[in-house]
């Protein structure tokens, strides 16, 4: 029979007695979720938001979605010449963007991969639908995701003086 | 006196009158057992609140566990159907043996359903009867984790056993009596060598089989670190796994009422029962006992039996689970042994003294 090892067995007893105590005392370490709410972490993952002036609808963030939960369709236009007398400009006009939420999976790699900052991270997560379909956001609902969206953090100091490239 | 009211009322009142008592020592028991104990105070020493929403505290959450239980569709599986009517007896077999238990179970001087001249001999004997309950669930679920469990549960119950019954024997042989009604009127009209201020409590002088008799109860109950047959964790709950519904319902209330009742049986045993100390009041024998205490001591074995099922529950919700093999050891190996020299070392003292 191995060494019976009592001290640690009454200490594991006050560990659990202590927090029994503490927590009759000082409250629990959870919070009662729909009376009191958390304010997540500015730069949480919670919800994916998208500034739609910035995006080109270059399909990046569509393609590198690993579940394919990011639907973009689009158009080309022409828009008036930047001078005068050239050539009209081709540009990329967003028709449709839609995240559906049932699939992803919040990894994150749609706004590391974004070229244009037009998709950011917002910590809002209370956007949970009675119906699956509804969680299907489409551009207007993610473009009002993006007054949620934290402001970036200051750049370190030195930071900006990149090399020339 | 309460007896001479009792005998007033026809048969089948007075049958009637034990039938809701019964109900009520099971049930009441087992009801503040869950949710003091496992529903609060499991909670806090995890450092969360536990149920709040349905009542002020989560008190109603009882009600609403049975409630969302009785309506819950009463499965039989397919391989388990020959067997049916076995299959849906085994959890009414092992309440059943939680009925039986408190049936011995004095709560006042004359607030008693039996007073049985063998009642311990009775208690210990009627507390295995669970265990055909469980190995019929077990074996009739038709599923190998059931079996298992089943197994694993008659293995270590029959193994617990003993040291309980040998841990009761010392307070048998210090009582001089086997009737639980009499070894608490022992306990509370005796004296620690002249000194009756607190009567005599077995807990002083029995302390080794006090100690040995809750840890066999703790195993009885298959609480923590005794629960190899339920094991959530690898067995899927053991015998309880193909059980739905309010046969689920009647495993667990047959769980936590027979923790109750253990521990009445313990604090009977132990810790003076319904009684205070004779000598506070001037009561000498039990017949001079006031009235009044038909009241008072269900309150006082409720109180105490509190106490043991918090120190029982204090210890499932801070140790991880025995092994299979240390489980057999430990019961085999250590607390018979302890037990067997206690019993001699009573005998001898009881006989010196």
């Amino acid at each position: 029979m191995a060494k019976p090892k009592v001290p640690g067995m009454f200490k594991g007893l006050g560990v659990t007695f202590a927090t029994l105590v503490r927590t009759a005392k000082d409250g629990a370490n959870t919070i009662q979720y729909p009376h009191e709410k958390e304010t997540p972490p500015l730069r949480a993952r919670g919800v994916i938001a998208l500034h739609e002036g910035n995006c080109t609808s270059c399909m990046l963030c569509a393609r590198s979605c690993p579940d394919w939960c990011i639907y973009i369709e689009g158009h080309k236009e022409l828009a008036p010449p930047r001078r005068a007398g050239g050539a009209p400009r081709k540009v990329n006009k967003l028709d449709r963007f839609d995240i559906d939420y049932a699939l992803c999976m919040y990894c994150g790699i749609c706004v590391d991969v974004c070229p244009f900052d037009a998709l950011f991270w917002s910590p809002e997560y209370e956007y949970s639908e009675p119906s699956i379909a509804d969680l299907l956001h489409d551009k207007t609902k993610l473009g009002e995701w993006m007054q949620t969206v934290a402001e970036a953090p200051e750049l370190e100091v030195g930071a900006e003086k990149k090399g020339k490239k | 006196m309460l007896a001479a009211l009792l005998s007033e009322i026809p048969y089948w009142g007075q049958s009637l009158l034990r039938v809701l008592g019964g109900l009520v020592a099971v049930l009441l028991p087992a009801g503040t057992v869950v949710y003091l104990f496992l529903f609060k105070m499991m909670s806090f020493m995890q450092s969360r609140l536990g149920p709040m929403e349905a009542g002020p505290y989560g008190s109603m959450q009882l009600f609403a566990e049975v409630g969302k239980w009785l309506q819950k569709e009463d499965i039989v599986p397919d391989a388990a159907a020959p067997e049916a009517r076995i299959f849906k007896l085994a959890p009414l077999i092992v309440l059943a043996s939680t009925f039986l238990l408190v049936v011995v179970v004095p709560f006042g001087p004359d607030a008693l359903f039996t007073n049985f001249e063998t009642g311990i001999f009775y208690a210990l004997a009627v507390s295995s009867v669970s265990v055909l309950g469980i190995l019929i669930a077990g074996w009739s679920s038709a599923n190998k984790y059931s079996l298992l469990g089943g197994l694993r549960a008659a293995g270590q119950l029959v193994a617990y056993e003993l040291p309980m019954v040998l841990a009761v024997v010392g307070v048998v042989i210090q009582a001089g009596t086997m009737n639980l009604q009499q070894i608490v009127v022992a306990q509370n009209t005796g004296s620690i060598f002249g000194f009756d201020g607190v009567g005599n409590p077995y807990v002083i002088t029995q302390f080794v089989a006090f100690i040995v008799f809750m840890i066999a109860v703790q195993a009885e109950l298959t609480q923590t670190p005794f629960d190899m047959p339920i094991a959530e964790s690898e067995l899927v709950s053991g015998y309880m796994t193909e059980y739905s519904g309010f046969r689920f319902l009647i495993f667990f209330i047959g769980e936590f009422a027979t923790a109750g009742v253990f521990s009445m049986i313990a604090s009977i045993l132990f810790l003076g029962g319904w009684g205070v100390p004779f000598s506070w009041f001037g009561w000498t024998t039990i017949d001079s006992i006031d009235n009044w205490m038909n009241v008072g001591g269900p309150l006082i074995l409720f109180t105490k039996m509190l106490v043991l099922v918090f120190f029982i529950m204090w210890i499932r919700f801070s140790f991880p689970r025995f092994r299979e093999d240390q489980l057999q050891r430990f019961a085999w190996k250590g607390l018979i042994p302890i037990a067997l020299a206690n019993i001699m070392l009573t005998a001898v003292l009881k006989v010196a003294f």
